[in-house]
């Protein structure tokens, strides 16, 4: 699936500003082919317009995005998404009117359709019905199949989306927040079952993330962000011991309280 | 999903023969009213796709004068009266403007692709009114159609014949977009309007799936009006490119509900038994009744008379 050769995901002086903001300040990040980038910062930081910048839904003010090698910067999302790399959002973004496996199913049915299917075959045919099944048992929300998404729980919804990120069988996914707004209690749980189906699915990963013990226990490489600048980037054990991580990015006291919880 | 068995092929085939049937028994004004809905009807299947997207055009008469002038306009100058050289003439002169405008109109969503599309038709519409050889705010005759060069002695009877070719046209027209909705593209409809932004994200061009959308309405729009200026033997500014024939495609629309291709068919008819009642029982107040209707439907029956339909039948309602 994924070019073992060479960097997957490159970004070279990328900067953004929103008039006198800098929300972006020289990122220059290479990620290799099953890495798992856990990308943390405080509000403001510039966690999401990276991403944004990177999957195509804000351009840079300068700086360049490459994928696989090819230059993405100027490409539109749904031309990044055709090459490999998807994303879910921080409020995730599903069709509310429509069941889960509708929302799928119409996944499905645009990837097939990227893939040079004709988008003018019926939808509801046998592949994508059988993949779409396969899907919602692979990330657990198959009891939720008919149910209309407007009324599904928080947490099944940012399985839905990240589940339709992955419809395409993408190389890179990039996770906004995928636990925001999820208890305690659960975000281990739903975490669990999202990176058992991406290690199945051969897929590289950065997420953004605001718990630490997250962080710590599911990412292999961690990216800390400060006012649009990178000033950590290093596996766990080491960026969350960085003084000017537990300064700027975890705070004294949420060290103090990481600690007193021990390793997870 | 749907477990019910969809009836829309069978109904629509028990429909076309029934609409037939019923156009060889009824009184003429009855055949006229049901020959006008039809054609209609055709323009309102186009605005069911938009609406299914979330799209309002308020400016569909622009197509629909388009077809009618095109049909009218061939007649005058060039002697053209039949339905098979007529009928692709009207659909590709709106094809053609509903594409061109549509690298346009699907820029804008909601109130601005709603008002745009009403500046469009207001275009057309200043144009022939102020236009004399396109026969100005009096418009112009159309003469009776022929099929393949055929016609029948009593008018009656070819009133017939074009309302049977109607019925099949509108047969056509609504199982092509019954089998567009039921595949990857047709879906998308709902999902442009529930997301835009995950449609874009999975790898599809919403702007392009609104192109697509938008020139597939104009072209039925067109068909209806060449359609109508042949039922009416006439064409003219007032009644087929002003902004009420824009309102009254989307009333229709309203009053037929989106969740079927049959129903534009049967809000139209409706409608203009409505407005035919209205007028003998209040001639100077008749848009006062088809005004309260409308309301009782917005209030009762969102989802249009198809809504009644489907739940008589058990269909699933698709808005």
């Amino acid at each position: 699936m994924s070019d073992q050769s060479g960097p997957l995901l490159e970004t070279r002086d990328l900067n953004k500003t929103f008039g006198a903001v800098t929300a972006a300040d020289n990122i220059n990040v290479t990620v290799v082919p099953g890495e798992i980038v856990g990308i943390i910062g405080a509000n403001g930081a510039g966690k999401t317009t990276f991403v944004n910048m990177v999957t195509g839904y804000l351009k840079p003010t300068s700086g360049t995005v490459f994928l696989r090698g090819q230059n993405i910067t100027a490409l539109a999302p749904r031309q990044i998404t055709k090459l490999g790399m998807s994303r879910s959002f921080q409020v995730p973004q599903v069709f509310l009117t429509q069941t889960a496996f509708e929302n799928l199913l119409e996944a499905a049915g645009i990837a097939d359709a990227m893939n040079g299917i004709s988008a003018l075959k019926p939808l509801h045919r046998k592949p994508l019905l059988d993949k779409v099944d396969a899907i919602l048992k692979r990330y657990r929300i198959d009891e939720y199949r008919d149910q209309e998404t407007s009324t599904l729980p928080q947490g099944i919804r940012k399985l839905l989306d990240i589940a339709m990120a992955m419809v395409s069988d993408p190389d890179v996914l990039l996770l906004d927040e995928p636990t925001s707004g999820i208890s305690v209690e659960e975000k281990f749980s739903l975490m669990d079952v999202v990176m058992e189906a991406l290690q199945e699915e051969d897929v590289t990963v950065l997420f953004i993330e605001h718990d630490m013990e997250i962080v710590e226990r599911y990412t292999t490489r961690v990216l800390a962000f400060y006012e649009g600048r990178i000033i950590a980037d290093a596996p766990p054990e080491i960026a969350l011991n960085d003084p000017e991580v537990r300064e700027f990015v975890i705070g004294d006291h949420k060290v103090g309280q990481h600690q007193a919880h021990g390793d997870r | 999903m749907n477990s019910s068995r969809d009836w829309t092929v069978p109904g629509l085939t028990i429909g076309l023969i029934a609409a037939i049937i019923l156009g060889m028994l009824v009184p003429d004004w009855v055949l006229s009213v049901i020959t006008i809905s039809f054609a209609r009807a055709l323009a309102v299947i186009g605005l069911l796709v938009l609406w299914r997207a979330g799209l309002v055009s308020f400016g569909h008469a622009l197509y629909y004068g388009l077809g009618a002038y095109t049909v009218a306009l061939l007649g005058k100058y060039w002697g053209v009266h039949d339905v098979m050289l007529l009928i692709p003439a009207a659909l590709i002169v709106s094809t053609v403007c509903g594409f061109l405008l549509g690298f346009i109109l699907r820029k804008y969503r909601e109130i601005f692709f709603a008002m745009l599309s009403l500046a469009f038709s207001m275009i057309l519409y200043g144009i022939l009114v102020k236009t004399e050889s396109l026969g100005s705010t009096d418009g112009f005759n159309v003469g009776a159609p022929t099929f393949f060069g055929f016609k029948f002695e009593d008018v009656q009877d070819n009133k017939i014949a074009f309302f049977s070719f109607l019925c099949v046209l509108g047969y056509i027209a609504a199982l092509l977009v019954h089998y567009y909705l039921r595949s990857t593209l047709g879906h998308l409809t709902t999902a442009i309007r529930d997301n835009e932004i995950r449609v874009e994200y999975l790898g599809y061009s919403v702007a392009k799936a609104i192109h697509i959308k938008y020139t597939m309405s104009a072209a039925l729009a067109g068909v209806a009006g060449a359609c109508l200026a042949l039922t009416l033997s006439q064409v003219d500014p007032d009644s087929m490119v002003n902004w009420t024939a824009s309102g009254e495609l989307v009333f229709v629309t309203i009053l037929s509900g989106t969740g079927n291709v049959a129903a534009p068919f049967i809000g139209s008819m409706i409608f203009d038994l409505l407005r035919t009642y209205a007028f003998e029982w209040a001639p100077h107040a008749w848009q006062l009744i088809v005004g309260a209707f409308l309301l009782l439907i917005i209030f009762f029956l969102p989802g249009g008379v198809w809504s009644v339909i489907a739940r008589i039948f058990g269909a699933r309602r698709k808005l």
